[in-house]
């Protein structure tokens, strides 16, 4: 086997990494001078997340983190009221173009903030990236077209229920049954497999055949107001309990960002995550502890607040019209 | 057996007892949703492309598809006969199946054959090929903005539009994709 030189391998990726660099300096400005704690988390740890389609990758008996939200949530509890960290998760089986096993994210909690602040502020802080980092905030994205990260107008807000009905003529409400939506969504000519009856599935085929397609083309769309089984730590909104306050940043075609106004209740915390705990063995996936001390810390009174994660590789893919994830990491698994 | 794991470019599988080829490949997984694949297919004995989604935990049918650079010896009635570059094995696949193709095809042009299970399902043409013009109208001196053409007929047989200056007895290049001139080569 012959090996690549390290000139060869990094060649068309040397400016992609001095300008990832700049955007992480540009960040963590942002963050400072918002008055943002920045906080370290541990990777490992004795129960990762415990959404049905994340598998955690082991680590001597323990996990490593698929997301740092518990401890997070668990310093906040504790008293640091603006917290942000930058730090690298790791989710197993998933690789391609957009996706990759170990990846950095940037998560941040706000106490006091409702979802609609943490959007304003996410726009905030892509548009001073990208303005520290190109002096400018027009880009041309992965999807080769030409992207406003900064609109006059603001970033486009639609509810999940909307674009389901806009782009894929598709009424959901997530009170439905699967086979229900399975075959509203063959009505309106999308193909749905005769075995595809879990809700969760076909709800993820709208979204990815039909809706996502069309979200942050030439600005950044917010899908807001998802039904309430896809945010088990979001609370609900108070106009309507069949949706929970929960949003999604995209642009140009990548999902970028994903925010919770964070359930602080602890019972209905227990009984969604023992919820979860119990589908997960009847599918038998890896059996993860119900995190108890993150749930203590919601116990003892969590105020509110929202938090948000953000991909930095997809952002810095966007920041360089890069089309692979790989164009803006050191190393990709397959090479080292 | 493979699984969605397993999906990229290039990927080649049994589905539907047929093999297919994935030529676009895209992991998605909506927010910490239910991960899927985009892929687009390649129905590798009609060539039809269409767009499928697969799920995580998917099983695929492994096949066995290769491609062997082979030389395009002799036609013998409605058989064509290719030889393996690396093996000198000979083959015969079914001139039917090259469709207007076979009409490109000129003496050693090297092709590559598509073997399924060993027997050959499919030959690939260069993009380019070049062949000589055995019959057409004279040329027409300077003519060359008004892109108005006459029909040609080549050493294989093959018709082709070419410009009007273009002479009999000259070799042209041709697009194997489209079948259509792309310009005049020295030889």
């Amino acid at each position: 086997m012959t090996l690549e030189t390290e000139t060869d391998r990094l060649r068309d990726r040397l400016e992609n990494l001095r300008l990832r660099s700049r955007a992480l300096t540009a960040l963590r400005g942002f963050f400072e001078t918002r008055g943002y704690v920045e906080v370290e988390t541990p990777q490992r740890v004795r129960s990762p997340g415990m959404e049905l389609h994340l598998r955690a990758v082991e680590a001597s008996g323990w996990w490593l983190n698929t997301s740092p939200e518990y401890q997070m949530k668990r310093l906040v509890a504790g008293g640091l009221e603006r917290i942000y960290q930058v730090c690298h998760a790791f989710r197993d089986d998933e690789r391609g173009p957009h996706h990759v096993t170990e990846f950095t994210l940037c998560e941040w909690y706000r106490v006091g903030a409702s979802i609609t602040d943490l959007m304003e502020e996410t726009e905030q802080l892509v548009s001073h990236v990208a303005r520290s980092v190109l002096g400018r905030t027009t880009v041309t994205g992965p999807d080769g077209c030409e992207l406003d990260l900064a609109p006059a107008q603001g970033w486009e807000r639609i509810t999940v229920r909307e674009a389901a009905r806009r782009y894929a003529g598709v009424e959901l409400d997530g009170t439905e049954t699967g086979p229900v939506l399975a075959q509203r969504a063959r009505q309106a000519g999308l193909c749905i497999p005769a075995d595809a009856v879990d809700w969760d599935e076909v709800f993820s085929r709208i979204l990815v055949d039909a809706v996502e397609p069309r979200l942050g083309r030439t600005h950044p769309t917010i899908l807001h107001r998802y039904p309430a089984r896809q945010a088990a730590l979001a609370r609900l909104c108070s106009d309507d309990p069949r949706f929970a306050e929960r949003f999604e940043v995209y642009a140009s075609g990548l999902e970028l960002a994903n925010a919770f106004g964070e359930l602080t209740d602890a019972v209905e915390q227990r009984r969604r995550l023992e919820e979860e705990q119990a589908a997960r063995r009847d599918l038998a996936l890896d059996d993860h502890p119900v995190d108890q001390r993150f749930l203590a810390a919601l116990a003892q009174g969590m105020p509110p607040t929202s938090g948000i994660a953000l991909g930095i590789d997809r952002l810095v893919m966007i920041l360089c019209g890069a089309p692979r994830i790989d164009d803006v990491l050191t190393f990709t698994p397959e090479e080292l | 057996m493979s699984n969605a794991s397993d999906l990229k470019k290039g990927f080649k599988f049994l589905k539907d007892g047929v093999p297919h080829q994935v030529v676009e490949f895209l992991f998605v997984k909506p927010g910490k949703g239910q991960g899927l694949y985009k892929c687009k297919l390649r129905h590798m004995l009609s060539g039809s492309q269409f767009e499928i989604t697969y799920r995580s935990g998917e099983t695929f049918e492994d096949c066995d598809v290769t491609e062997r650079k082979m030389q395009y010896l002799y036609a013998e009635d409605d058989q064509l006969c290719f030889m393996d570059n690396e093996t000198y094995e000979q083959t015969y696949v079914d001139a039917e199946s090259l469709g207007d193709d076979r009409l490109l095809l000129s003496d050693n042009l090297e092709v590559d054959v598509l073997l399924w299970d060993e027997n050959p399902i499919g030959v690939t043409l260069p993009n380019f090929v070049e062949l000589q013009i055995t019959e057409c109208e004279p040329g027409v001196k300077g003519d060359t903005a008004t892109g108005a053409t006459k029909l040609a007929t080549l050493s294989t047989g093959a018709t082709v539009n070419v410009p009007l200056f273009v002479e009999e007895e000259e070799w042209i290049k041709i697009d194997t994709r489209t079948g259509s001139y792309v310009e005049r080569v020295k030889k």
